[in-house]
């Protein structure tokens, strides 16, 4: 029986045994290859479930919240704002938001202190998160000791932890009461860190972010649209460190590429030749080399995304925590929810197996059109 | 065994790995739900308006309360030297963008 | 039957190193018969089987198959000769594939594959099951005293394998007629002389057998039915059965 199939499978079994010919160079090849996609890969998975678990939870962020700018610089905003601003129409509720950072000098860490929309919390107990209770060593039912403005320690009673489910948003939190939060920082009467505003119309929210910006010429309105976009664009192609292992990946294929376009010796000529000679068509040449392509590229991308799919859901991205971590020395320990995003991984199938194929096709078509009597020749 | 037929069945392999993933990545959407409920719920009771991704410095704690120029407001001349600087994007332009 | 009728094939046309490889060249090659090209080397030979084998077109002439069957145009009236000077790149490697087969002066086998796998080259692209070639193949292998080297590198092989190897694989797609340049140029006397004899187990078994060579062992051979002698393009002589 003569059929396409027999002659795919035919030429993709003399393909595959050309490949491990050059066993040490191909495998070499293979391997470097699914790095690259793996790095990719990983950083795809990572990115998209990140934005996605951004933009799910931050949906509860508030409407929209009003800073006060003072030489350019967020500064405190009087709580009478406030009353202004619940007056202007569609504004449904303003809240004032008592929030700071806590540089623990002993530990090195830095904090955010936050005092709850409703009295959650009796002074002298604390909420923590499971990063601060990490970083101090600390359990519910310990002390936590913070030193005030006015250079007074502050004993704090550890009511409870958050839940290390809840760590991408809470790691570093000390929730503490009002009271406790004025003894920390002696703020001015009167002024609060900034204003949450609610309003249920979401089409109102702009003009009534314009209102406010006219009323009070000092302030700067932040919607909840813009806190979501702020993430949407967070590890944008143009960060530093992506641009860098972009710009890697990009450049690694380059070499491949140029080692095979410019790599297709005397031998693998003469071999074409050969093929030609016995009468091997210039398509079936060209098939061949397509084979050999996918083989290796097809192979490079499905192993690269399997492995990280495992890297980033599984081991929570371990080989990105030094390059997330940074300086910092509260690190959130969470788990991502898996995100397959079928669109990107189209685009780096496309990326990948299909430069790799053309690089590997298209000089052994510019040889495979010798005339079939060169062999004989030669 | 004829090439090919290896070759094509660590591909299935590979493919039927990957649906599998797919498969993983439904269900563990489903199971981490409630989790995530929670983790909104406390958004909400908290009024949080940023992820806890870089503790490091104002501007990458709170990347959606920070302007621009954050990073050299502690001095003029600070150059960024923290790794998640230049992950996090500056913040989207305001204030022009609320007039009517 | 090949019928050559006033062939000529002229490199560089028109260019100042124009030269005219064939000249004017009409013959018959007999269907089953073993006919030997002789003449020294540049005498236009190569370039004459070359273009029976339909891997070069003729500068102006024709080249007729006569009872030659093609695996297309079977339908159609087999017995009408089918001009090959005229038809299209892909029906040539078509009929190059199945009606010739090639034995080169450099065996061309490639390096680094089975032998197994050099003999069934050419019946890669066919589409044919590759069960069938490959028994096919270890068959010819068998037939030629090579199949206990089917597994390894054709680099690991002695000339007189490699040899057996390449007219294995000639014979791989079954064809016609089978086309040698220059079989013996590697090999000594004894290598030679075995070489004519599977020669004559072609022939035997019904092939067509077109030899170039200089080699007095073949040309001088019994086996051979037709000798032509070439020279400067041109066929300078002719001996045995018209």
């Amino acid at each position: 029986m003569s059929t396409p199939l027999n002659r795919h499978s035919n030429i993709l079994d003399f393909a595959l045994s050309s490949l491990l010919r050059r066993k040490s160079k191909n495998f070499s090849l293979l391997v470097v290859y699914t790095l690259i996609v793996f790095v990719i890969a990983s950083l795809i998975f990572f990115v998209q479930a990140l934005k996605r678990e951004a933009a799910q939870i931050l949906k509860e962020a508030p409407d929209m919240v009003v800073q006060r700018m003072v030489a350019g610089r967020h500064d405190l905003i009087p709580v009478a704002y406030g009353e202004q601003i619940s007056a202007i129409r569609g504004v449904t509720a303003v809240s004032p938001r008592l929030w700071g950072y806590y540089y623990d000098q002993v530990f090195g860490a830095n904090y955010t202190l936050l005092v709850p929309e409703k009295n959650l919390l009796e002074p002298g107990s604390i909420m923590i998160g499971p990063g601060v209770a990490r970083n101090q060593r600390i359990q519910a039912g310990d002390m936590l000791a913070l030193k005030t403005s006015r250079n007074i320690p502050l004993l704090l009673t550890v009511q409870d932890l958050y839940p290390s489910s809840s760590e991408l948003i809470s790691s570093d939190l000390i929730v503490l009461s009002a009271e406790d939060f004025q003894t920390m920082f002696n703020l001015p009467a009167g002024q609060v860190t900034d204003l949450a505003v609610t309003v249920a119309n979401p089409r109102e929210q702009v003009t009534v972010a314009a209102k406010i910006a006219e009323l009070f010429p000092d302030t700067r309105p932040i919607l909840k649209s813009e806190m979501l976009r702020t993430y949407d664009s967070l590890f944008e192609w143009r960060g530093g460190m992506i641009v860098v292992v972009l710009a890697v990946a990009v450049l690694s294929f380059i070499i491949f590429a140029w080692d095979k376009a410019t790599g297709l010796s005397a031998e693998e000529r003469k071999e074409i030749g050969i093929l030609k000679s016995i009468g091997w068509e210039t398509s079936d040449v060209l098939l061949l080399k397509f084979w050999e392509g996918i083989v290796v590229s097809l192979t490079a991308f499905l192993v690269g995304v399997v492995l990280a799919y495992g890297h980033v859901f599984f081991f929570s991205a371990a080989l990105f925590e030094h390059a997330l971590k940074g300086w910092s020395v509260i690190y959130p320990q969470f788990k991502l929810t898996p995100v397959i995003d079928v669109y990107q991984l189209t685009v780096l199938f496309f990326l990948t197996v299909l430069p790799y194929t053309a690089a590997t096709i298209i000089p052994a078509w510019l040889s495979a059109t010798v005339p079939p009597d060169a062999a004989m020749r030669s | 065994m004829r090439k090919s037929i290896v070759f094509t069945i660590v591909t299935g392999v590979n493919i039927l790995l990957l649906a599998l993933l797919a498969v993983h990545a439904h269900f563990s959407r489903i199971s981490a739900a409630s989790e995530r409920l929670e983790r909104a719920e406390l958004v909400r009771t908290l009024q949080l308006t940023d992820l806890c991704l870089f503790t490091e410095a104002r501007y990458t704690r709170h990347p959606a309360m920070s302007d621009r120029f954050a990073p050299f407001q502690d001095h003029p001349g600070a150059m960024e030297h923290f790794p998640s600087g230049s992950l996090v994007t500056p913040p989207i332009k305001r204030i022009h963008e609320h007039s009517p | 039957m090949i019928l050559l009728t006033n062939v000529t094939k002229t490199y560089n046309t028109g260019k100042h190193n124009q030269f005219t490889a064939v000249d004017d060249v009409s013959l018959t090659v007999e269907a089953g018969r073993l006919t030997i090209l002789k003449g020294p080397s540049g005498s236009g030979k190569t370039t004459l089987m070359a273009l029976i084998g339909c891997m070069a077109r003729p500068s102006s002439g024709r080249i007729q198959l006569h009872n030659i069957r093609t695996s297309f145009f079977t339908g159609a009236d087999s017995r009408a000769p089918l001009d090959i000077t005229s038809l299209p790149e892909r029906f040539l490697t078509e009929i190059r594939r199945t009606t010739f087969g090639f034995i080169f002066q450099q065996f061309n086998l490639v390096k680094g594959i089975s032998a197994l796998e050099n003999v069934m080259l050419p019946a890669y692209p066919t589409g044919e099951s590759q069960g069938a070639f490959r028994r096919r193949a270890l068959e010819l292998m068998e037939l030629f005293a090579v199949a206990r080297h089917a597994a390894s590198p054709v680099e690991w092989l002695s000339g007189g394998e490699l040899q057996r190897v390449a007219i294995a694989r000639a014979l791989i797609n079954n064809p016609a007629i089978v086309i040698a340049d220059e079989p013996t140029a590697h090999l000594d006397s004894k290598l030679s002389r075995e070489f004519m004899e599977m020669v004559g187990t072609l022939k035997a078994g019904g092939k067509t057998v077109l030899i170039a060579s200089h080699d007095p062992l073949v040309y001088d051979s019994e086996l051979a039915d037709t000798v032509i002698g070439m020279r400067d393009g041109r066929i300078t002589g002719l001996s045995g059965l018209s």
